[in-house]
C-alpha cells in the first residue's frame, strides 16, 4: 500500500484510529458469469470524531465499502477479504451475534432512501424505541421518553405525536431524521452515513447535513460520509478519499483536495460541480464516458479510457496509490496549480 | 414535499392510510357493496337463526306424502320438505352450519398455512426446501378430491369435513405467506433494522410478517366461499354428519335428490342459499383485493 505516512490523518494504520478498514476487497461471484470486484483493496482509517468522506461516481464501490464494514451484505455469492478492524475488534472475523450487538450500539449506519428504509406498517415510536429496548435494556416508557428527547434533538417538533405517526405521515426530511435519531440513539462511535441527502430536496440536503454536523460534534461521533457530491464533501469531511472502480484514486485532506486536486478524475469532478464564482454560461464540464468504460485494474489504471491525461504508462502496470498526507494513485497528475483548483463552496 | 414526490409514495409504504384508504374505496366499490349485503345477510341468518326461524328446524310441522309435498304458501315461505319440515327455517339455520365449519375449517387452514410459510419464509435454507415439497405435494392433489380423501380418512362427521378443508387450505396459505416473506426480505427497511442490531426473530416477526399479512387477508376472504361450497359438496356426497336433524344444506340438497321432479324447489332453495353466501365472499374478497392492491390506486 505504498510508503503512505503513518501520521497523516485517514491513512490506514494512524495511531489511535477507531476505524480501521485494510486492504478491503469484496468480490461478487454469480455462476455463469464473471467475478465482479466491487471493492478491490480499499484501505482508509477515521479517528475518534473525525469526518471521513468516501466520493465517487454511482458504482464505483462506495456503497459496498459501508456494507461491508457494517458486515450486511448478503453471505451467498460474496466474497469479503481484508480487514476491518473497529477499536481493535477485526469485524469481518467476528460472529454473527456479536456483530448484531455492535450494530446500532457502537457503529451505526443512516441510508440513502428515507422513503424505504422505515417499515412502512410499524409507528415511527416503535422504530426508534426498538433500538433503545434492544441494546440499552431500556423498559418501554423509559424508551419512549429517551425516543421522543431524541426526536427532538434531530429537530422534529411535537415528538410524542410524531412516534404515534406511520412514515407516510412523515414527510422525507422528517423521516430521514427519524432514522438519523435511530441511528444514534445509542450514541455509537462510528456512524456511516451512506448518501444520507441524496433522495432529499436541495434545502432539505442543507437541514440534514446542518444536523449531521452538530450531532457529530455533540457527541464525538466519527463520521464517515459516503457521496458523489463534493459540495457535501467540501462542507463536512476532515479527509477525503476518492473511489473509482473499487480503488481509492486520491486521497487528501479537505483542502488540499479542493485547493489542488492531482488526480484527472478528481478534477473532473471538480469541474463538473456547478460554482457561484463563474461567470453565467460557461457549460459544466463532464467527464467523458460512463463508469462503465473502466479497464479491470490488472491491466492498467481503470480511468485511463477517459482519462484526458492519460499516457502509455498508464497501461498495462496500474499504479499504486502513493504520498503521505496527499495520495495520488496516478502516473501522469495534474499539476498542482491546476485550473480546477479553486475552493468550492458548498 | 414536491407533486413528484407524493405521487411516488407507493402505497404499500403508506400503513395507517393503506387501511383508509382502502376503506374509502372499498365504500364506493358497488360489487363490494353487493358483497357486504349479502355477507351480512347470510352472517345475520346465521346469528339470528333461533330468533328469525318461524318453526323448529328439526320437527314435522304439517301433513306430507312422498306424492304431495307443498309448495310455498303464506305460512311456510319455501313449503314443507319431505318430511314436513319447514324449508325456511332449515335454510335459515343452515347458514348456522355453514358459517361455523367455513370459520372454523378456515382459521384452521389458515393457522396451519401461516405456520407453515412462517417456517419457510424466516428460516429459508433446508426448511424452506422441505416445507415447499410438502406442499406442492398437496396442491398437486385436486382439492375436492383432496378433501374426499381426507374426510373419508377421518371418518365421516362434521370435525372431519371442517379438517379435511382446513388440510386442504394449508398448502395455500402457506406458499402465499413465503412468497410474500421472501419478498419483504430484502426491502430497505428490514436491511435499516438490521443495520441498528434489532434481532433477526424481532425482524422477522416485528417487520416482515406485518407487511406480508394484507394478501392473507384477501385469501382469507375468498377461501371462506370456497370452504362454504366445499362443506356442501362434502355433505352432498354424505361425507358430513350422519345426523339428518342437521340442516346442512348440502345434505339438504342431497336428501331432495329423490323429489326433483316433484317438489323441485327444495333443490332450488338451499342451492340459491349456498350461491348467495359464496357470491357474497367472493365479491368481497375480490374487492378487498382491488382496494388494497397499489396498482388500483387513483
Amino acid at each position: 500500500m505504498g510508503p503512505a505516512n503513518a501520521a497523516s490523518p485517514g491513512s490506514p494504520g494512524s495511531p489511535g484510529s477507531l476505524l480501521d478498514v485494510r486492504d478491503l476487497t469484496v468480490v461478487f461471484r454469480q455462476r455463469g458469469r464473471a467475478d465482479v470486484r466491487a471493492v478491490d483493496g480499499v484501505s482508509f482509517s477515521v479517528s475518534p470524531g473525525e469526518t471521513v468522506g468516501l466520493v465517487g461516481e454511482s458504482g464505483c464501490g462506495k456503497s459496498v465499502t459501508s456494507l461491508a464494514i457494517m458486515g450486511l451484505l448478503p453471505k451467498r455469492g460474496v466474497h469479503v477479504t481484508g480487514g476491518v478492524a473497529f477499536d481493535g475488534t477485526d469485524l469481518l472475523a467476528l460472529p454473527p451475534d456479536k456483530l448484531r450487538a455492535l450494530r446500532g450500539r457502537e457503529l451505526a449506519v443512516v441510508f440513502q432512501d428515507p422513503m424505504t428504509s422505515l417499515n412502512p406498517v410499524v409507528p415511527i415510536g416503535t422504530q426508534v424505541t426498538e433500538v433503545l429496548t434492544r441494546h440499552r435494556g431500556l423498559g418501554n416508557g423509559e424508551a419512549r421518553r429517551e425516543a421522543a428527547d431524541l426526536l427532538r434533538r434531530v429537530g422534529i417538533p411535537d415528538p410524542s405525536r410524531r412516534l404515534r405517526e406511520y412514515p407516510h405521515q412523515l414527510s422525507g426530511g422528517m423521516r430521514q431524521r427519524a432514522l438519523i435519531a435511530a441511528a444514534l440513539a445509542c450514541r455509537p462511535r462510528l456512524l456511516i452515513a451512506d448518501e444520507p441527502t441524496t433522495a432529499l430536496d436541495v434545502t432539505i440536503q442543507a437541514q440534514i447535513l446542518e444536523l449531521l454536523r452538530t450531532l457529530v460534534a455533540e457527541s464525538g461521533t466519527a463520521l464517515v460520509l459516503i457521496t458523489h457530491d463534493l459540495g457535501v464533501v467540501a462542507g463536512m469531511c476532515d479527509t477525503v478519499h476518492v473511489m473509482y472502480a473499487g480503488r481509492i484514486v486520491e486521497r487528501a485532506p479537505r483542502y488540499d483536495l479542493f485547493a489542488s486536486p492531482r488526480h484527472p478524475y478528481t478534477g473532473g469532478l471538480l469541474a463538473s460541480v456547478p460554482r457561484l464564482d463563474q461567470p453565467r454560461g460557461v457549460r459544466l464540464e463532464p467527464i467523458k464516458g460512463s463508469p462503465r468504460d473502466t479497464i479491470p485494474w490488472a491491466r492498467g489504471c481503470a480511468f485511463a479510457p477517459r482519462c484526458p491525461n492519460r499516457v502509455e504508462a498508464c497501461t498495462p502496470d496500474a499504479p499504486d496509490l502513493e504520498g503521505g498526507r496527499h495520495a495520488l494513485r496516478c502516473v501522469n497528475p495534474l499539476p498542482s496549480d491546476s485550473p480546477e483548483a479553486k475552493v468550492v463552496h458548498p | 414535499m414536491s407533486l413528484a414526490q407524493v405521487e411516488t409514495v407507493a402505497p404499500e409504504e403508506a400503513g395507517g392510510s393503506l387501511g383508509r384508504d382502502a376503506w374509502r374505496r372499498l365504500r364506493r366499490n358497488p360489487v363490494a357493496i353487493a358483497g357486504a349485503v349479502l355477507v351480512v345477510l347470510f352472517v345475520a341468518a346465521a346469528l339470528l337463526a333461533p330468533w328469525l326461524a318461524p318453526y323448529p328446524p328439526d320437527k314435522p310441522v304439517g301433513q306430507v306424502t312422498p306424492t304431495s309435498i307443498p309448495g310455498p304458501s303464506a305460512e311456510h315461505w319455501f313449503g314443507l320438505d319431505d318430511l314436513g319440515r319447514d324449508e325456511f327455517t332449515r335454510v335459515l339455520w343452515g347458514a348456522r352450519w355453514s358459517l361455523v365449519i367455513g370459520v372454523v375449517s378456515l382459521l384452521l387452514g389458515m393457522a396451519g398455512g401461516l405456520l407453515l410459510g412462517l417456517l419457510a419464509g424466516a428460516f429459508g435454507g433446508w426448511v424452506d426446501g422441505v416445507v415447499m415439497r410438502l406442499v406442492d405435494m398437496m396442491l398437486s392433489v385436486p382439492g375436492l378430491l383432496f378433501a374426499i380423501g381426507v374426510a373419508a380418512m377421518l371418518g365421516s362427521g362434521l370435525d372431519a369435513v371442517m379438517i379435511a378443508i382446513a388440510v386442504v387450505n394449508m398448502p395455500v396459505f402457506a406458499r402465499l405467506l413465503r412468497g410474500q416473506m421472501l419478498a419483504q426480505r430484502r426491502s430497505d427497511y428490514v436491511l435499516a433494522a438490521t443495520a441498528v442490531g434489532v434481532r433477526r426473530r424481532r425482524i422477522v416477526l416485528g417487520h416482515i410478517l406485518p407487511n406480508s399479512l394484507t394478501p392473507v387477508i384477501v385469501q382469507g376472504t375468498l377461501t371462506l366461499a370456497t370452504a362454504i361450497v366445499d362443506a356442501a359438496g362434502l355433505a352432498f356426497l354424505g361425507l358430513s354428519s350422519n345426523d339428518p336433524s342437521i340442516p346442512e344444506w348440502g345434505r339438504m340438497l342431497a336428501d331432495t335428490q329423490r323429489y326433483l321432479s316433484s317438489a323441485p324447489l327444495l333443490a332450488v332453495f338451499p342451492g340459491l342459499a349456498i350461491i348467495v353466501a359464496a357470491l357474497g365472499f367472493t365479491l368481497l374478497g375480490e374487492s378487498l383485493r382491488e382496494a388494497l392492491d397499489p396498482k388500483y390506486r387513483r
